[in-house]
Parts: structure tokens; C-alpha cells; sequence
């Protein structure tokens, strides 16, 4: 009888401290994605909106720009996320070897990019590779290049920017993840493995990226689903441009909802297609990572 | 990454094996060493030299910055004066750490309640909703953002503070955070409370929430950031100038048609200075936060 008093006290003071966040949930995530895919079945602008049942799904088919930052959005992915991984399990190994002298050093300066506003590093990189600007004078005068590219101005390498510059922001972070998982890893399997005579690569790709699997499916569903949203970095270093060679799936969002008339509806499909896309990746990452196992 | 310690006492091991006992190839060695501190002093000096570049442009005129140079002029005090006639640096600076802070504090009591609670209390529905919660990261804001819109300016909301906080407050990856953080808070000390005759409330508030302290610096930094990083979100509802918060005023220096990338610089340098600071000053916490409100 004690019992079950103290129970029911215990759990109606768990409801207690729980209950504010669920409330905020339902009612700025919840009720907002339901919303959506009502918003979805209809069409019309502004306000006037009426039942259009899979018109907006059709329109998503005939709609050129939309393909073209779908196709944007997912070249950004294919691309920027294996470099950026590779690149950051690279940095995480080298500096989680106590030979490497100053590594606390390197840890900060690689992870320092980190710290910055999106906007913020959208606007230094925007200025370095500005027509007549610093990146072509480097470029340049390496002899990489023969001749000054207008970086923003070309469709390529516009591209080439924003990637360049979502690297610089995110290694990093994920190199974080990945010395904070090294650390967990057994030492004597690698001894083990210098004893029996295993060269440095083939422990990395034998030992150190098996062992890190879990973490690395975690960071890559988490780049996966920030590189689907990608709005900051493009909306500020090219606007989308030029004539749409960047435009990504959230900044069309905002364009069909707040710059252009608005259409509610065909901008709530959109949206799903994001969703469906973050909910089939994040899928096929799971099972990838299961079945290696 | 070789192990030169271990090639004496395996060296028949390693002379039977196909590969090569490193202790004996000093000049592969050094190449080696050549190599990795060659790639990391590169990566280093990618990573630092943009928050250089921004600090030379505080002090070089628009042209300068558009043509590359790469060393200190003279046109700081112009830069800000420039600034701060355009734009009301004051305003747009409590803008920015009034929303910040209160969006903050919010979100810290309340989903850190949530977490504590999810860890503590035992419920049938517990788990259960708990993993509703986990599948909702995934929801990405785009999605949100429309009817999020169409909800606030149902209700008046748009260009308002609460417009702005109110969405921020129920985290997700921080109620994650406080759960896995409580699974190391003593049992024994709230049973003890609880004999102590202290109400739950009063053993959150006055046990958990002292016991816990660097969990919540590490969460107050990494929610900090987020708000004041916030871009997206204060650029659909926040629409006049007296209300825009720093990441905004940059964004709208530099988007215009020819930026005065010298006064865009003197603002991005006050706007990441915050977050800088608090990295410098708190980095183990910086990094603590940022691990866990994630994972």
C-alpha cells in the first residue's frame, strides 16, 4: 500500500518535470510537421489555400529549379561529407599519438573553426575568393591556377567554394568525436598488431576505422542531415548563384515562402522531400552500419 | 605510428614478416615525420588563417580587402566609425545577448528537468517516449519553418522576441545530454534527500543542480552558441532593424550589392569575439558540451 503511493507520488512529480518540454515539443515540432503535411495537399497563395490533393507533388516533377537544387543539394552531400570524415579521422589519428610533438596545438587550431557563426566564416570566404581577391593571388602565384577564376561567377567552382568552406568549418568538429573514441580503444590491439608487423595504414584501415565504426555512422548521419539543410553557408557566400548552380533545398524553402509570393503549400512539399530524404539516408546508414558488423 | 620501441625484442618476427622493421630505415622514418607534420602545419594554418584575414580587414578599406591584401593598414577607426554610424551596434548587441541569454536559462531549466526526470523516474511510457523524442532530431527545420511562420503570425508573434526564444526552448540533443549526464549522479544522494523530507522540486534544485554544475556550464556554452549563432530562423521573424541580432546585421552588410567588406569585418569580429572568448576561456568545458549535447 506504501507501496504504491509513493509510486504514484514519484511518477506524477516525473510528469511534473517533464511535462513543460513535451508541451514545447508538441507544440513547435509536432503540431508544426503534422501542419506541414496537411500544407502539403494544398495549393494557392498567401492565405488562399485549398485542397489540391498530389498536385504539389506533380509540380515537384515539372519544377526545373526544384531538380536543380535537389541535384545541388545532393552533389553537396556525395561530395563534401566522405572528404570531410576522411579528412577528420586523418587529423584524429595523427593527433591522438602522444610522438606527435604540440599536438594540443593542432587539436586547437583545427577544431578552432569550429567556434564560428555560419554567417560569420560565409563572409570570410566570400571576401577570399572575391573576383580580383586574395584566393587568386595565392592561386596564382603558386601556379595552381594559370589564370584568375571569378570563383563565385562560375557554376563549378561556386560549387567548389561552398564545399571548400564546409569543410573548413566542420573537420574539426568531427575530428573531436573521433579522438574522444580513439581514446576508448584498447591499446594492446595495437600493440598486438605492432608486434605482429602491421604497417601504420593497414592498422587505420584494419583496426582504428572498424573500431570507430559507430562513431563514424553517427557523424556521418549528422553531417548527412546538416548538409541537407544547408541554407547559411550558400545564402551568404552566393546566394544560390549563379543562376541557381548552389540553390539547396531549404534556401528554395525560404525563397518560395518569404522572397517570392508565397506559396505555403508547394513549399511544405519541398519540405517533405527533405524529410524523406534525411529518413532514407539516416535508414540505409543504419543498416550499412549493422551489417558490417 | 611505427613501433620503433618494439622492433629489437620482435625482430625475428619482423624479419619473417613481409614488412619492414622501421628502426633500421632512418630516412623513411624522417620522410614519414616530414609528412605528417607537413599536413598538420598546413591544416593548422588553413584552419587559423581566415580569423587572421578577418583581423587584417578590420584595419584595410573595402578595395584593399576585395584585392587581396593581407596585412595591416591603416583604416581601423574608419572601419568603425563607418559601423557604428550604418548600423545601432548597442541595440543590435543586447538584441543579440538578450535573446541568448534568456533563451538559455529557458532551455536549461526546462530541458534539463526533462532529462533529469527521463533518467530518474521510472514510468511504462518512459522509454517509449523518450525514443518518439530521439526519432525527432532528425526532423530537419525546413520543414518546420512554414507553419512555424504561419503559426506566429496567427498569433501576433512575428518580430518579437518570443517569436525567436519561444521554438529554441525544448532541445532535444540537451534533454539527451542531461539524461546520459544524471546516469552519473549518485543514487544515494537523492535517496538521502528524500529521507531528509525534501520534495522533488527542492531535490533538483537544491542536490541535483549544485552536484551538477559542469554539466550545466558545458550545456550553457553549447546552447549559448547555438542561439547566438542562430541565423535562419531570426531572419524569417525578426523583420525591422531594431530588432535584428549581429549574425543578421552581417549578413545584411555583406549582401549588399558592393560590400564594405572593411565594416563587415569590424562586425564579424564583434560578433564571433563571444563565442572566441568563451572557447578560449572554457575549452575543456567548450569541448565537453559540444561531445555531449550530441552524442
Amino acid at each position: 500500500m506504501v507501496q504504491t503511493r509513493l509510486g504514484r507520488n514519484e511518477s506524477i512529480s516525473g510528469w511534473m518535470f517533464v511535462t513543460p518540454a513535451l508541451v514545447l515539443v508538441g507544440l513547435f515540432m509536432i503540431w508544426p510537421i503534422l501542419w506541414s503535411l496537411w500544407m502539403s495537399f494544398q495549393t494557392g497563395r498567401g492565405m488562399n489555400l485549398s485542397f489540391g490533393g498530389l498536385a504539389n507533388i506533380q509540380r515537384l516533377g515539372a519544377d526545373p529549379i526544384f531538380l536543380t537544387a535537389l541535384t545541388n543539394t545532393l552533389i553537396f552531400l556525395a561530395i563534401q561529407v566522405p572528404i570531410m570524415i576522411l579528412l577528420a579521422l586523418v587529423f584524429a589519428v595523427l593527433l591522438n599519438s602522444p610522438r606527435i610533438w604540440g599536438r594540443g596545438f593542432f587539436r586547437t587550431a583545427i577544431f578552432l573553426p569550429a567556434v564560428t557563426s555560419l554567417v560569420a566564416y560565409s563572409i570570410l570566404f566570400k571576401s577570399m575568393f572575391a573576383t580580383d581577391g586574395l584566393m587568386n593571388h595565392v592561386a596564382v602565384g603558386l601556379g595552381l591556377i594559370p589564370a584568375p577564376i571569378s570563383w563565385l561567377g562560375h557554376p563549378f567552382w561556386a560549387k567548389v567554394v561552398i564545399i571548400l568552406a564546409i569543410t573548413w568549418r566542420w573537420t574539426g568538429y568531427n575530428m573531436i568525436f573521433y579522438l574522444a573514441a580513439l581514446q576508448n580503444i584498447d591499446k594492446s590491439i595495437y600493440e598486438a598488431a605492432r608486434i605482429d608487423g602491421i604497417p601504420a595504414w593497414a592498422q587505420f584501415f584494419h583496426i582504428t576505422i572498424p573500431m570507430l565504426k559507430p562513431v563514424i555512422v553517427f557523424t556521418t548521419i549528422i553531417s548527412t542531415i546538416g548538409t541537407l539543410q544547408l541554407f547559411d553557408e550558400v545564402q551568404n557566400i552566393t546566394q544560390g548563384g549563379p543562376s541557381n548552380a548552389t540553390l539547396t533545398l531549404s534556401q528554395y524553402i525560404y525563397n518560395l515562402t518569404f522572397r517570392f509570393m508565397p506559396s505555403f503549400g508547394y513549399a511544405a512539399t519541398v519540405s517533405y522531400v527533405i524529410v524523406l530524404l534525411v529518413a532514407i539516408l539516416s535508414f540505409i546508414q543504419f543498416r550499412v552500419a549493422r551489417e558490417r558488423r | 605510428m611505427t613501433g620503433v620501441g618494439f622492433a629489437k625484442e620482435t625482430g625475428t618476427l619482423a624479419a619473417a614478416g613481409q614488412y619492414r622493421r622501421p628502426a633500421r630505415f632512418q630516412p623513411l622514418r624522417f620522410l614519414k615525420g616530414v609528412f605528417v607534420y607537413g599536413l598538420l602545419s598546413l591544416a593548422a594554418f588553413v584552419s587559423i588563417f581566415p580569423f587572421y584575414w578577418m583581423l587584417v580587414g578590420t584595419t584595410n578599406s573595402a578595395v584593399d580587402i576585395v584585392r587581396g591584401k593581407a596585412n595591416f593598414g591603416d583604416h581601423f577607426w574608419i572601419n568603425v566609425t563607418n559601423l557604428f554610424a550604418q548600423v545601432d551596434i548597442p541595440r543590435v548587441l543586447f538584441n543579440s545577448f538578450f535573446i541568448s541569454i534568456l533563451a538559455t536559462v529557458l532551455t536549461l531549466v526546462i530541458s534539463s528537468a526533462a532529462g533529469y526526470a527521463f533518467e530518474v523516474f521510472r514510468s511504462r511510457f518512459r522509454e517509449r517516449i523518450f525514443a518518439a523524442l530521439l526519432l525527432m532530431l532528425s526532423i530537419p527545420f525546413a520543414a518546420l519553418m512554414v507553419p512555424l511562420f504561419v503559426m506566429m503570425a496567427g498569433v501576433g508573434l512575428i518580430n518579437t522576441y518570443t517569436a525567436v526564444i519561444a521554438p529554441a526552448i525544448a532541445n532535444i540533443f540537451i534533454i539527451f545530454y542531461f539524461r546520459q549526464a544524471t546516469k552519473a549522479f549518485p543514487s544515494e544522494l537523492r535517496d538521502a534527500a528524500r529521507i531528509d523530507g525534501l520534495k522533488e522540486w527542492q531535490i533538483f534544485l537544491r542536490v541535483y543542480f549544485p552536484v551538477m554544475q559542469s554539466t550545466y556550464a558545458a550545456a550553457t556554452i553549447i546552447v549559448f552558441m547555438l542561439n547566438w549563432n542562430n541565423y535562419l530562423w531570426p531572419l524569417i521573424v525578426l523583420q525591422t532593424n531594431d530588432m535584428k541580432t549581429m549574425v543578421l546585421v552581417i549578413s545584411s552588410l555583406a549582401s549588399a550589392y558592393v560590400p564594405d567588406y572593411g565594416v563587415v569585418m569590424v562586425a564579424t569580429v564583434i560578433t564571433t569575439l563571444p563565442t572566441l572568448v568563451i572557447f578560449f576561456i572554457l575549452q575543456r568545458l567548450f569541448v565537453q558540451g559540444m561531445l555531449g549535447s550530441v552524442k
